[in-house]
């Protein structure tokens, strides 16, 4: 297992477009980093230039202590995953785990070895003698993890390896795969994974570490609780979490020492928690408050932003109050316990946030201004 | 056998229930549209395959009966035109030309599956300076008639010294001379997705085990199918001996047939006919023992090209 480098890595395509701009990661060893994002953000185009299979344009990539750039996918130490498994249809499981050890011509015991070893791992021995077509979806991904595990690279590579399974097998698989992560680790052979994905509760559930990517820039690295509490930007803000964060423009001013917001016409002053920690001029700024950190209380409430109730989810245990302030959408997350089962659509309510909980933008570059120095 | 779908299913075990007045109804319906329909095709099929049957018949007749009845089947059948026609009035049996034949296909079968397959694999997944160009010219030489090449072509092999042997049929179509068949390859490649090319590029493969080890045996299907098309063009082929092949020990079964023709004065046709249902036999067997490939191949690389 190695640790793996990416410095100013590059992608321009040969029609002038920039797909990937000069970014710079470092995946310890036997990390499990997950790249996440929208569609067309480059993260597979980063997995797969870090395989070898899309040249780099720019920069270098690294794995251990070697410059990877020039060599071809098979000499990297990588194994990789595809999204639709990409198993050989035309060899049987058996044949489909051993290709690789047979390509680098191994003695025919130790792949039969490496072949039980792995088929045990992941159960399925019994799927051995069959045909990639035999395999239900969840069966094929195992073996193709399998087709992975067998090879001992230095970095697996995985290409949204979930997105095909239904949502049941996906949750079953991604417990699968992160046990089998730390077994590899306890058992002293860490391996170092680079795992992509545009499910956020996928990498918030897998990943050491995550990192979020937009238009082919690095918006954050950083472990899921630090990208959770401290987002650096507004796209990091919104992009993690369920509900999105609230964003909402607003004009910062201050009253004293204390910190006063102002949404449309209605101003509130923000009493504790954000004092302190700002960074930013007084000014246009973007509130970001999670759907979580805001209070219902009655409407005119000091400290609370009065909006009017324009939907109402129920999801069993808790509800999301969807309120509209002047023009600007607030979505808010009750326990179902605590609502005023009075509340209805067109109603007037008070949104007070917490004040540890706020997160204030830059309005022009989207930076986090409000996280305290630590 | 879809019109049968409507109608109502049985399970096989338990008590079957009795018919519905609506069921019978469309019971009977489908049975006589099916039947309207078979008669139809059966009606059509054997005027397509008329010719063949009279051809099979006849080759069993006399050569006096041949014109005197019109019925294909032989009054006093008899295999005297397959031993006279076997012997034909060369030096040599029809067992050399059959042989000639084999001779000539099958080399150019296999360099016409090798030389496509690279060719195609090369278009349909490799970037290359002038690529679009030269796929260009690829499939302009399919729109350019045969004929309009002969006499360069003749010229230039004349000038290597290739005449009466059969490089001339040969070489061509080992250099992927069969823009058809390149092209057939390629829409049948991209409909393969890439994703097994690149486990096996991260699984260690170089270009060539790739092609080898994952694209061909992917490829089966049209591969067939171009073989089958080239034994069959091939076999067929009359003009390609005629123009290249002078001498009659090298001439192959099309070439033949044709001699018998030329050299009696009396043309013996029951031998033609017995010597052109032998000539038939080796393409239809190919046929058959590969249809089930050969409708793969040619539906997948039209349909999803």
């Amino acid at each position: 297992m190695a640790e793996l480098q990416l410095r100013g890595v590059e992608k321009t395509y040969g029609n002038g477009f920039k797909a990937v701009h000069g970014i710079n990661l470092d995946v310890a060893e036997g990390e499990f980093m997950v790249l996440v994002g929208p569609s067309g953000c480059a993260k597979s185009t980063t997995l797969r230039m870090i395989a070898g299979l899309e040249t780099i344009t720019g920069g270098e990539v690294k794995i251990g202590e070697q410059v990877v750039n020039e060599l071809v996918p098979g000499r990297r130490g990588i194994a990789m995953v595809f999204q639709n498994y990409a198993l050989y249809p035309h060899m049987k499981v058996r044949r489909n785990l051993s290709f690789g050890l047979k390509l680098k011509r191994k003695p025919k015991a130790e792949i039969e070895t490496a072949t039980e070893e792995v088929s045990g791992i992941l159960e399925i021995e019994q799927l051995l003698d069959r045909l990639p077509k035999q395999l239900s979806g969840g069966q094929a991904q195992r073996v193709a993890l399998g087709r992975a595990l067998i090879k001992h690279p230095e970095v697996f590579l995985f290409d949204e390896p979930l997105s095909n399974l239904d949502a049941k097998l996906r949750a079953s698989m991604r417990v699968r795969i992160t046990d089998l992560h730390k077994r590899l680790r306890d058992e002293g052979r860490p391996a170092t994974v680079v795992y992509v994905t545009h499910d956020q509760v996928e990498a918030m559930t897998m990943g050491d570490r995550i990192c979020v990517m937009k238009d082919g820039h690095i918006m954050q690295v950083a472990d899921p609780t630090t990208l959770y509490e401290r987002p650096a930007n507004d796209f990091v803000a919104g992009f993690i979490g369920m509900p999105e964060m609230n964003l909402v423009k607003c004009v910062l001013t201050h009253d004293g020492a204390l910190p006063v917001l102002t949404a449309g016409t209605q101003k509130i002053t923000v009493a504790e928690g954000l004092a302190g920690r700002l960074s930013a001029q007084e000014g246009p700024v973007t509130l970001g408050i999670r759907p979580q950190h805001l209070q219902v209380v009655a409407p005119g409430t000091e400290g609370a932003f009065t909006g009017t109730v324009s939907n109402i989810e129920f999801l069993g245990h808790e509800v999301n109050l969807h309120v509209e302030v002047e023009g600007a959408q607030f979505v808010v997350v009750v326990p179902s316990a605590e609502l005023d089962k009075k509340i209805g659509r067109g109603d007037q309510v008070g949104l007070r946030p917490l004040g540890a909980s706020i997160h204030i933008f830059d309005a022009e570059s989207g930076v986090n201004v409000s996280l305290p120095a630590d | 056998m879809a019109a049968f779908s409507y109608l109502p299913k049985h399970s096989g075990s338990g008590e079957r229930e009795a018919p519905t007045q609506l069921e019978i109804k469309l019971r009977r319906k489908a049975r006589i549209n099916a039947a309207l329909r078979y008669f139809l095709l059966a009606a059509v099929g054997l005027v397509m395959v008329y010719p063949l049957i009279w051809l099979i018949g006849a080759s069993f007749k006399t050569n006096s009966e041949m014109f005197s009845s019109p019925g294909f089947w032989p009054k006093n059948p008899t295999i005297q035109g397959y031993i006279d026609g076997w012997q034909t009035s060369t030096p040599y049996t029809f067992g050399r030309f059959f042989l000639n034949s084999l001779w000539i296909i099958i080399p150019k079968t296999i360099g016409t599956a090798i030389s496509c397959t690279l060719v195609a694999y090369g278009f349909a997944r490799f970037e290359f300076p002038g690529k679009k160009i030269l796929f260009a010219s690829v499939i302009a030489t399919l729109l350019l008639p045969n004929v309009v090449t002969r006499i360069p072509q003749y010229l230039l092999f004349r000038d290597l010294g290739w005449l009466n042997t059969f490089l001339p049929l040969w070489v061509p179509s080992a250099l992927a001379g069969d823009a058809f068949f390149v092209f057939m390859v390629i829409q049948f490649l991209r409909a393969i997705p890439r994703d097994m090319e690149e486990a096996a590029r991260v699984d260690g493969a170089n270009t060539l085990q790739t092609l080898v080890f994952i694209v061909v045996p992917m490829l089966m299907p049209a591969l067939i199918s171009v073989c089958l098309f080239q034994f069959m063009w091939t076999m067929n082929d009359f003009l390609g001996p005629l123009i290249y092949l002078s001498s009659v020990d090298k001439y192959p079964v099309s070439l033949a047939l044709k001699l018998s023709i030329d050299t009696t004065e009396a043309f013996a046709w029951n031998q033609i006919l017995a010597m052109s249902v032998l000539a038939l036999a080796p393409s239809l067997a190919v046929f058959f023992m590969a249809q089930k490939y050969f409708i793969e191949g040619i539906s997948t690389g039209g349909v999803k090209g």
